[in-house]
């Protein structure tokens, strides 16, 4: 694959791959989609949170799995950190504690494609007002 | 934080919470000089006088969740372990500017790591704002910025994942040139 080094090679890889989008059609309807979220404050990024962002990005990309991928901050579980929430359409967010790259991937084929819960699972014990 | 890319994605969070709608990035890799520095601006709600000094202070943060902020201080040790500094500029309403600089060869300064990576993960992420990024090599510079992407990319959007790959892609060639041609 020829390395993209200016934005006119950027462009026409993308024209390349704007034949096989089914992507800018799940981009106009984001609440179809999976929407996950990394914990990235200081306490999630010095555990590691950077690493099970990539990995969950990277399956997401290999697979074509309809999710995005976005970052929060601080979501107060620092002893638990890396966490992940996902929220599936139609279902309550769910949020993920000690999540490494292994876990990042079970999150996927488990959780996202099969609706199987995983150990690990931090209970919503507050009610947003 | 083993290394310096992900305190950068630590104050770039920071500049986010503060309602930022752009945030300029600035990397410089100075060897003749002997310093790194790196440079976060925001345009964000900025901060009083007294938020200022209190940011070096642990104890002292914006959430309310928590009582306790380590991002900046942490790298404000970070930087003063390693023989340099971090200075932080802030004016309610109009933003924040932290520049934090290291003594290149400094036997404690902490790997720069992987910072078009940390760059394209923040774009990707939060595709409501607007970066810049600007990476120096020994006074050659190379600056990408989301207002070229977004144009170049049209409909598609930024938080694309084959797209961000390729982004990061084109990030880490330009860079890499940078550093290996040093005939003009």
């Amino acid at each position: 694959m020829t390395k993209i080094k200016s934005l006119d090679e950027l462009r026409q890889k993308k024209q390349q791959l704007e034949q096989s989008l089914e992507i800018r059609e799940k981009s106009n309807h984001p609440d179809s989609l999976v929407q996950i979220k990394v914990a990235m404050a200081t306490c999630g990024i010095a555990s590691g949170a950077r690493t099970v962002m990539n990995a969950l990005v990277e399956k997401i990309r290999n697979e074509k799995i309809p999710a995005v991928v976005t970052q929060t901050g601080c979501m107060g579980y620092c002893y638990a950190e890396p966490t992940v929430e996902v929220k599936k359409p139609g279902h309550d967010p769910v949020v993920f504690s000690y999540v490494d790259v292994k876990k990042a991937e079970e999150i996927i084929d488990k959780y996202i494609k099969n609706n199987e819960l995983l150990d690990g699972i931090l209970p919503a014990n507050y009610q947003t007002i | 934080m083993n290394d310096l890319a992900l305190h950068l994605l630590d104050i770039v969070q920071n500049s986010l919470s503060a309602g930022a709608s752009l945030i300029t990035i600035t990397v410089d890799e100075d060897l003749i000089k002997n310093k790194l520095s790196m440079a976060v601006k925001d345009n964000g709600r900025g901060m009083t006088k007294e938020q200022v000094k209190k940011l070096s202070d642990p104890f002292f943060t914006s959430r309310t969740t928590r009582r306790v902020g380590l991002g900046v201080p942490l790298l404000r040790q970070t930087a003063e372990q390693s023989g340099g500094g971090l200075e932080v500029t802030s004016e309610p309403g109009k933003g924040t500017l932290l520049s934090v600089h290291f003594q290149y060869d400094h036997i404690d300064r902490p790997p720069l790591g992987d910072i078009p990576n940390a760059v394209v993960l923040m774009v990707s992420a939060n595709p409501l704002v607007d970066f810049e990024y600007k990476y120096s090599y020994n006074g050659k510079s190379y600056e990408i910025d989301t207002f070229q992407l977004k144009e170049v990319l049209g409909d598609t959007p930024l938080s694309d994942l084959h797209v961000m790959g390729m982004i990061e892609e084109m990030i880490k060639t330009n860079q890499t040139d940078l550093k290996v041609c040093q005939i003009q």
